[in-house]
């Protein structure tokens, strides 16, 4: 009896472990396919059956992505764009859900109502009203048309309201009653608290930013306005299929700053994810 | 008694016996403050998401370039149109396919995952490391090395398929492939997040749960069906709503990938949408699809949770 348990246990523990290697094997083959990619000569990209090691890395691919379009505008229009907008949103989010927990006001029920119903608005039916809009203010082709038609929180001010929600309602009292007002109580008090909850939102507004594509797609008409996405789909277009060690090069380029956010900060986004998506 | 705790109990006193004369006075500057914290937010939801909404069903009943100063009132036109459009009906056919081979795909391979992942083994850490990381990755980065590795000459698929003795069709240009690959890799891309998810879940489920059932003698496979299952209900039922609502808005994987092609291939509604209104300046038609998506998914949406909520088990 107990041998044959003994046997079971390690045959199901192999199989486990096979999968196990397999799933990460699989998921994780694309990654170091670009990385390898990106080094490649001509010569070893067009082989067959491919080249797993580049022999002798070509870091000019770098050289040549960088030379063929505007990397660093892109860049710049990235992190201006990403960074000013999540600003914003924390701004307006903490803002509002603090008003919706801690004010004392009359009507507060169909403000939140207001801002929730907007999650059901999908990004799609704005697109082209959006477009009309910001191409009458004359903003195409500017950060100010990349980042306010997207600034507003809905999201956000849910998993704010649901974490303020729990706060001791005792210790704002005192708070309060110690000549605390509300920007006070809101800076010293709410925010020490909310550390937490905080990193998951920058983390989840900070992602879904820097990768959106369909917006600086349309908001920007000339290529020293584009994004890092919108810019390396078009590296792709202009290399077309013949250059490909230059075009993945720029492809890593795109991928790393959120490849290293991720390897750092890797345990809170996943929690933030994971945990945001349960409050939910 | 500390400071702290002192201060609480005076607070709590003076809610007590503040007189109304204050608690109005309070009130007013309440509102003024509130006005100052929501406003900005408000004016911005109501200008790009609600205003568009309204002028969308608005350019839905005209004809218009986008250029011209004129735009004339067509009433129905262009939904008559769209429902008789056999290309429409391809799009719509199109976005079904998509909808549920990417929900689905999603949903089970990441309960799958999550099951093997949530098991005692050394390396789950960096296996989890590796499922969840595409999904914050651009997804037009994604597609451009995709296309490499998909290329049936040299790429690294070719090179799977030709190990398990077949050979690499040339799926981005394949009139059915074309379809199966986009979804690939979109599965690819996302499968991290509902794993993330289920992990959460599963980990949430009450170990007591497992030993009573194992006392009573359940074999794991009954103890996944009676205990797993009903367990993680609530959360299939919100990864449902939230990957459904994802999938419809899929753009920048099907524009590097195959930009909709070959021929229509794979037109999603959205893309179908964009190309109509930034490809062929036809504003009109395209505020039509958009009106047709929104009522689409909030039905879609309705029915789920309706559905769900009466189907799923809140323990």
């Amino acid at each position: 009896m107990g041998r044959g348990r003994d046997w079971w246990q390690l045959v199901s523990k192999t199989l486990r472990w096979t999968l196990l290697v397999l799933v990460t094997l699989i998921m994780g083959l694309p990654l170091y396919w670009v990385v390898t990619g990106a080094f490649k000569t001509n010569r070893e990209t067009y082989t067959f059956p491919p080249v797993w090691i580049p022999a002798d890395p070509q870091w000019s691919n770098f050289v040549a992505a960088w030379q063929a379009v505007p990397f660093g505008r892109f860049f710049i229009n990235s992190i201006v764009t990403t960074l000013g907008t999540v600003a914003l949103e924390l701004v307006f989010a903490l803002l509002t859900a603090y008003a919706l927990v801690f004010l004392r006001v009359r009507g507060k029920g169909w403000v939140f109502g207001f801002v929730i119903a907007a999650l059901l608005v999908p990004s799609t039916v704005t697109l082209l009203p959006n477009y009309l809009t910001v191409a009458r203010l004359g903003w195409i082709n500017t950060y100010q048309g990349l980042i306010i038609p997207v600034a507003a929180v809905a999201f956000g001010i849910f998993l704010f309201r649901q974490h303020f929600l729990t706060l001791p309602r005792d210790l704002l009292d005192a708070a309060q009653l110690d000549g605390c007002g509300h920007l006070g109580l809101l800076r010293h008090v709410v925010l020490p608290l909310s550390q937490p909850v905080i990193v998951t939102f920058l983390v989840i507004y900070l992602v879904s930013h820097w990768n959106d594509f369909l917006w600086p797609l349309v908001a920007t008409n000339r290529l020293e306005w584009r994004t890092v996405p919108v810019g390396v789909a078009y590296l792709y277009q202009v290399e077309g299929v013949q250059n490909w060690g230059p075009i993945l090069a720029g492809t890593v380029m795109a991928l790393a700053p959120m490849l290293v956010v991720y390897i750092v900060a890797q345990r809170w986004i996943v929690k933030g994810i994971g945990g945001g998506a349960l409050k939910g | 008694m500390n400071m702290l705790q002192r201060k609480v109990a005076l607070a709590r006193a003076e809610a007590v016996i503040q007189p109304r004369a204050a608690r109005a006075h309070a009130a007013i500057g309440d509102w003024s403050l509130f006005l100052v914290f929501v406003t900005p937010n408000l004016v911005l939801l109501g200008v790009f998401t609600y205003w568009p909404l309204v002028y969308s069903a608005y350019l839905s009943l005209m004809q218009w370039d986008l250029i011209s100063p004129v735009k004339l009132f067509i009433g129905l036109e262009n939904y008559r149109f769209l429902l008789g459009d056999s290309e429409f009906r391809e799009v719509m056919g199109n976005t079904a396919i998509f909808t549920l081979g990417t929900v689905g795909g999603t949903l089970g391979l990441g309960l799958a995952f999550a099951l093997l992942l949530d098991q005692p083994l050394r390396a789950v850490t960096l296996a989890r490391g590796v499922v969840f990381a595409p999904y914050v990755l651009s997804g037009a980065a994604v597609a451009v090395f995709w296309v490499n590795m998909l290329n049936p000459r040299f790429g690294v698929v070719a090179q799977v398929a030709s190990w398990l003795g077949t050979v690499s069709p040339d799926w981005l240009n394949h009139p059915q492939l074309a379809m199966l690959a986009v979804m690939l890799v979109y599965v690819w891309k996302n499968v991290g997040f509902s794993t993330i998810v289920y992990l959460a879940g599963l980990q949430r489920i009450p170990q007591e749960l497992y030993e009573a059932a194992t006392v009573d003698g359940a074999g794991a496979l009954q103890r996944f069906w009676s205990i797993t299952l009903p367990q993680l209900g609530p959360i299939t039922l919100f990864l449902l709503v939230v990957s459904t609502i994802a999938s419809f808005q899929a753009f920048d994987l099907i524009k590097v990938l195959t930009d909709g092609g070959p021929v229509n291939a794979t037109t999603t509604l959205l893309f179908y949408i964009w190309e109509q209104g930034f490809v062929a300046f036809n504003a009109g038609r395209a505020a039509a699809a958009a009106v047709l998506l929104f009522v689409l998914l909030a039905v879609i949406s309705f029915l789920q949770v309706r559905i769900g909520e009466r189907r799923v088990f809140y323990g």
